[in-house]
């Protein structure tokens, strides 16, 4: 029996196991909606409120669940509002696929109503992307996206979606198996490479790990605590890689790089050995690279060959996934001589004591209410059961901070392109994804008003996303660059006018606490946690209150400003 | 350095696109680029030529091979190969200057393939080198128009070239 385009795509995504999609109407994807309505026992869809909304929910569901986060929009406008989600997505490789209605194939390049050449956009923002021009390729095209979506390095795929192919119809059948010619990811380490790394790691007494996001794509979490446990390793992480490593853990040293630890900063320039796993040497976390790591060898397990010696150059490269290699690392460490690795690393982590000890992450209680103290008041009263976003800013730094994670995919923040406006509807797709778990988006005031808009999909589908603002009615971390390097010119940071965010959450139907003073910080966490209603709680904090430690641009690890 | 670099990649729209895009995004330089079919239709070879350090040009070849459409990946530059560009050169011809022309011509084994009263169109084809030794010599004549395809190269040794993909982070042989 032939299927029409429509129901093609919509029997697709079932086969490929989707069960949400986040989406927004429009004129190109008119068939595909109104199919969509014989799909809706099987096919849940959340209407946004704007289309970067849909992107970053799907991109939130996916980065809670692992399972590929899809999106649903119309042409022209609809998928150009996509582009800084997709742009988010790719440089955190989070697998997406998106869906964009497309003007009628005789119609495209004539500049039609809502045409865009949205394949030519994002063509250096996806991991691949496609313009389906018949519907007899409809069906194998979907299962590629999903499969370049969710393997080897993981990231957004766009399927333009033409409204004629939508109406067209051909005989379906789901390609049960996939092989891309051009397209071989590598999942093993070259187990010569593997055996040369666990020998200098026998051998290092100075080794310290450093985990990026890779290791919670490849649910690696497990295998590289055994290794930093088991060989007596420090660890420290990117952003991307925090809840990789049990926060609470004795050989966790923070976050590494510009807002890093003390601890950290001084461990990755003093250690003989870097073990990088899943992380990219990004300039926010080398500083000055030249000066960065100098006396280390180093070891760059990931699965993107492009990362490797791409910023640093690397001694022992190996291409593969993070678990796999992980795994045979562990089991080549057995044919090595057993050793107590405490103990040869003892003055190692002695040192380590000591500048832990010395420069711990603080700030200095004054009159007002301090951000770290909300942070951390969070952390006291939720735990570790809890799903955190971010916006981008002042309060993803401190939330990286003053937040102790201690499980992968439980912090979701955008690292790479730092999106503002992320968190919120991040926050709502993660909920999404784990409806009984506490959501809470850690926002500030200037982020959480580029998609405020999405409180009215949190309202409708009664969503219990909580979001804690904490405001200093300015651009804080723009402003914070502002007093340290423009000589306090505070050119366009400061917000003249600030909409009443309690008055705002009421408007849209969800409910808005405010806090002004520390005291007042716990009622208020605990009452937006007694609600199963989306919350806005307004903190409203020390606009003074600046993010340190802190390394200039540009400047080596160890030039860090302290509190 | 210079280098060579040999891309099979799907014969699909939108692959020159990405390719081109990935250069001017990444900053890499292109110094000519070719694109043509080959026997498997469904295949293009593309030959480009780059300039970069060992780290430039160890990136360029592997963010080729990351784009899905890319097939296999050949640095030619320091293998045994052969390459040649053609050149259409509209050089001025008058009736004293005539015979000089032709004798160049005939010295680079070119070919005139168009007269007109004041000019010839010659077609010259070789390797860089001897592209620039003609251009130098018809120079003094006044060249009016210039066309290079830049160059196509083809390995001496192996089919497709000397080294087999290089996916793979480069690794030592056990």
């Amino acid at each position: 029996m032939k299927k029409t385009g429509a129901e093609i795509l919509l029997e697709s995504l079932k086969q490929e196991g989707v069960d949400t999609i986040f989406g927004f109407p429009g004129g190109a994807v008119l068939n595909i909606y109104d199919t969509l309505l014989r799909y809706s026992e099987e096919i849940r869809h959340i209407l946004v409120r704007h289309e970067q909304g849909a992107v970053h929910a799907a991109d939130g569901y996916a980065r809670s669940s692992g399972k590929v986060g899809v999106c649903l929009v119309t042409s022209g406008p609809g998928a150009t509002n996509t582009v800084t989600g997709v742009a988010t997505a790719y440089m955190d490789s989070v697998p997406l696929v998106v869906l964009t209605g497309q003007v009628p194939t005789l119609l495209i390049g004539n500049d039609a109503f809502q045409e865009a050449d949205i394949v030519g956009i994002t063509r250096p923002c996806t991991k691949h992307n496609y313009l389906v021009k018949d519907v007899r390729d409809l069906a194998l095209i979907v299962k590629q996206a999903f499969h370049l979506a969710r393997t080897g390095r993981p990231g957004p795929i766009l399927v333009d979606l033409p409204k004629d192919v939508m109406a067209d119809s051909t005989e379906f059948s789901y390609p049960s198996k996939i092989k891309m010619r051009s397209y071989n990811p590598t999942y093993q380490g070259h187990a010569g490479q593997i055996k040369r790394a666990v020998k200098l790691i026998a051998k290092a007494h100075k080794p310290l790990i450093y985990a990026g996001g890779g290791v919670i794509l490849s649910n690696a979490s497990k295998e590289l605590t055994a290794l930093g446990q088991k060989f007596s390793i420090p660890v420290t992480t990117t952003l991307m890689g925090l809840g990789s490593f049990p926060g609470n853990h004795p050989l966790f040293l923070g976050m590494v790089g510009m807002h890093g630890t003390f601890p950290a900063n001084m461990s990755i320039t003093h250690c003989d050995l870097l073990i990088a796993i899943g992380a990219r040497f990004d300039d926010r976390v080398t500083g000055k690279v030249e000066a960065f790591s100098p006396h280390s060898k180093k070891i760059h397990i990931d699965i993107d060959p492009t990362s490797i010696s791409k910023n640093v150059p690397v001694d022992i490269p190996i291409v593969g996934d993070a678990k796999n290699v992980l795994k045979s690392m562990l089991k080549s460490f057995e044919e090595e001589p057993a050793q107590d690795w405490s103990k040869m690393r003892a003055d190692w982590l002695k040192q380590i004591g000591e500048w832990k000890r010395t420069s711990p992450l603080t700030y200095n209680s004054g009159p007002g209410l301090k951000p770290q103290f909300v942070i951390q008041k969070i952390n006291e009263i939720t735990g570790d059961d809890v799903i955190i976003t971010t916006e981008v800013g002042q309060n993803q730094m401190w939330t990286a901070q003053f937040f102790s994670f201690t499980k992968p995919r439980t912090l979701i923040t955008s690292g790479g392109l730092g999106t503002m406006g992320f968190g919120f509807p991040a926050a709502i797709g993660a909920q999404v994804a784990f409806p009984e778990k506490i959501v809470i988006d850690i926002a500030g005031d200037g982020s959480f008003q580029m998609n405020v808009q999405e409180l009215a999909t949190a309202v409708q589908y009664n969503l219990p996303v909580k979001v804690a603002i904490l405001n200093n009615h300015c651009l804080g971390m723009v402003r914070q660059w502002q007093q340290l390097f423009c000589d306090k010119r505070y050119s366009h940071t400061v917000f003249e006018v600030i909409p009443d965010f309690v008055k705002l959450a009421e408007a849209y139907g969800a409910v808005g606490l405010r806090a002004t003073k520390s005291e007042e910080v716990e009622p208020v966490i605990r009452e937006a946690l007694s609600l199963r209603r989306p919350v806005v709680m307004d903190f409203v904090i020390d606009p003074s209150e600046c993010v340190y430690p802190m390394v200039p641009a540009g400047a080596p690890l160890t030039e860090m400003l302290l509190v | 350095m210079r280098h060579v670099i040999s891309v099979l990649v799907d014969n699909q729209p939108g692959v020159l696109s990405r390719v081109s895009g990935l250069f001017s995004g990444r900053g890499f330089n292109i110094e000519s680029l070719n694109v043509a079919e080959t026997l498997d239709p469904s295949i293009s070879r593309m030959t480009l030529v780059t300039r970069g350090n060992d780290q430039i040009i160890e990136q360029i070849i592997k963010q080729l091979n990351k784009l899905v459409n890319v097939i296999k990946v050949f640095d030619l530059t320091g293998s045994d190969y052969v390459d040649r560009e053609m050149a259409l050169i509209k050089v001025n011809a008058n009736a004293s200057s005539r015979a000089e022309v032709l004798r160049i011509v005939e010295i680079f084994r070119g070919r005139v393939v168009d007269v007109s009263p004041k000019s010839y169109t010659l077609e010259v084809t070789g390797d860089d080198k001897k592209m620039r030794a003609a251009i130098d010599l018809l120079a003094p004549f006044g060249i009016m128009e210039i066309v290079r395809t830049g160059p196509v190269a083809i390995s001496r040794t192996k089919k497709n070239g000397p080294n087999s993909s290089q996916r793979r982070e480069k690794e030592p042989q056990d």
